[in-house]
């Protein structure tokens, strides 16, 4: 039992959330590994974004979301008063919908996290030039970019600004990375860049991905989670529960009969 | 499963023609609207034409030495033996108190644009923007008239100073003047930074003046240069509040206590009593072309620095 929940990066516990009246999430628990790629699956609406928001409290920042129950990041509660935000959000990185690069060079958006989280420590340029390099070897950006390091990283293509929003996130030395439909943005190539990449940061990071792509989900992840209406209905590994669905909700919505 | 869809009922029609008043009709509204957009141009050009057809016949004056109205400091237009038009004291009157002003609203603007658009609550919002579009529509005479009597006091009681109605005065006035523009101007401009660049740093555990500094600052500068700009606009042009709180003493200043007049106080001041036609008139308007290019230079190079930025 002990080793179990040591495996466990993430628990939630009763977790019910509402955006003003409307109840966006009821009763969900779920326990997500440590190291693996667990995909959130369901169709429109159903939680899946709201639940992933959850995990570093970026929901927040709209003040007609409250929310009930219990998130545990690595064994810690993260609606516990003495939880800083900040701390809480540097080792919970988060890759969006769209690539969201800061308007800066390439090189600042890389090191930007750096910069916030050590607002008084002086920096040492070959340090720092080490990090950015290493960040964007890991992402395989380094032989494209590495001339174009103070280009303004909104220039890029979509598929290297996504590369670079997971890039900016790896000097910080997250333990989870939450990726909301990282791919929607992107063509066939990108989107096969981007699954690659995950591939490789595989065992590094625990990675959580919301996709509408079942087909995705299924490529990419060890374990699967299948929401709908707000409610966790299944959780499984991701081969079980596409070949062998317990509910039959789940059956037909990996069937295609809805969604 | 394959049903027969019978064709035959679905018969393609001929697209009837639209009627001729419908075309008409919108061919006119096209019309105007490129008029009234056209129509700026045209005024603009038409202002400077007449300005400067009044201007012209300065230029035959035997008084008038067009080096001397640029550089010289002594403006004695009325002087019965001894006519000088030399407008540069009236110059750095302008730029001087338009200088002072923006020192003081640009912080005083951008800080509450970024208060209103990134801090405060929304009902705090709505009451703050309405408030300040309240203090835009105050009448520059109005200003005046504080600087005159409050503003004017109070410098003398706390700087001892002789004279209440100076620089300082004048562009504290024109400062609160400028500030709701820049407010309003600078405050669009932070709204119109997408809300996932907030997000992305937000995400990456940034606090709010982070977010502010980091990401904000640098995503909307243009439109922050452009607001701060529009303020200088208004306070190159404004007249009635400087002819009140000035003092409209031709003098190069020396210190912020010293009293001045700007460029757009001396026409308001003196065109009543130039008679028409005489080189007093023709010199006021000359004045007139003088602020005219000022304000011109001002845009041209806003608009090459915003270029200048954005091809970066």
């Amino acid at each position: 039992m002990q080793s179990e929940s040591m495996q466990l990066c993430i628990q939630t516990r009763n977790l019910n959330l509402w955006y003003g009246q409307f109840q966006a999430l009821k009763d969900v628990n779920i326990d997500v590994r440590h190291g693996l790629i667990t995909s959130l699956i369901g169709p429109s609406g159903c939680g899946k974004t709201t639940l992933l928001r959850c995990f570093n409290r970026i929901n927040e920042r709209f003040s007609y979301v409250r929310t009930k129950g219990e998130i545990k990041v690595l064994g810690k509660n993260i609606y516990d008063p003495d939880v800083s935000l900040i701390e809480l959000r540097k080792s919970v990185g988060m890759v969006f919908q769209r690539p969201n690069p800061v308007p800066i060079s390439v090189y600042e958006n890389i090191v930007f996290g750096l910069r916030i989280h050590n607002r008084f420590g002086v920096f040492q340029k070959n340090q720092l030039d080490e990090i950015v390099e290493k960040s964007l070897i890991e992402v395989g950006l380094w032989k494209d970019l590495k001339d174009r390091l103070k280009v303004k990283a909104t220039s890029l293509q979509l598929e290297q600004q996504q590369k670079l929003c997971i890039a900016r996130l790896l000097p910080l030395k997250p333990e989870v990375i939450l990726m909301d439909e990282p791919c929607s943005a992107l063509d066939v190539e990108g989107t096969r860049a981007i699954e690659d990449l995950m591939y490789n940061l595989r065992g590094h990071y625990t990675i959580v991905i919301v996709t509408h792509n079942m087909a995705q989900a299924r490529r990419t992840s060890d374990e699967c989670i299948f929401m709908l209406l707000g409610e966790k209905i299944e959780h499984d590994r991701t081969e079980n529960l596409f070949l062998n669905p317990r509910d039959p909700r789940t059956a037909e919505y990996i069937e295609g009969r809805y969604g | 499963m394959n049903k027969e869809v019978n064709t035959d009922i679905v018969r393609p029609k001929q697209i009837p023609r639209r009627a001729f008043a419908a075309i008409a009709g919108e061919k006119l509204i096209e019309l105007i609207i490129r008029l009234s957009g056209v129509s700026a141009i045209i005024f603009v050009l038409a202002i400077f034409f007449f300005v400067f057809r009044e201007a012209l016949p300065i230029f035959f004056s035997d008084h008038f030495d067009l080096f001397k109205f640029l550089f010289n400091t002594q403006w004695y237009p009325t002087s019965a033996v001894n006519v000088r038009y030399g407008t540069f004291a009236l110059t750095v009157g302008s730029i001087s108190i338009t200088f002072l002003a923006m020192l003081i609203a640009v912080p005083f603007g951008l800080g509450s644009a970024i208060y209103i658009s990134e801090f405060c609550g929304p009902k705090q919002k709505e009451s703050l923007k309405i408030i300040i579009e309240l203090l835009a529509a105050i009448p520059s005479v109005v200003w005046g008239f504080i600087g005159l009597t409050v503003m004017s006091r109070m410098i003398i009681s706390i700087t001892g100073a002789p004279v209440g109605v100076n620089l300082l005065n004048g562009g504290i006035i024109l400062a609160l003047m400028s500030v709701p523009i820049i407010v309003s101007i600078s405050e669009d401009a932070l709204k119109a930074v997408p809300d996932s660049y907030r997000e992305a740093a937000l995400a990456l555990g940034a606090t709010r003046w982070q977010i502010v500094y980091r990401v904000l600052l640098p995503a909307a500068k243009n439109g922050l240069l452009a607001a701060v700009l529009l303020g200088v606009g208004r306070a190159v042009g404004e007249t009635m509040a400087v002819l009140m709180a000035t003092g409209h003493a031709v003098q190069i200043p020396h210190g912020l206590l010293d009293s001045v007049r700007t460029l757009t106080a001396n026409i308001a001041a003196e065109l009543g009593e130039a008679s028409v036609g005489s080189d007093h008139y023709h010199v006021l308007f000359l004045t007139g072309v003088l602020l005219f290019l000022l304000t011109f230079a001002v845009n041209l190079t806003a608009d090459f620095v915003i270029r200048g930025i954005r091809r970066k």
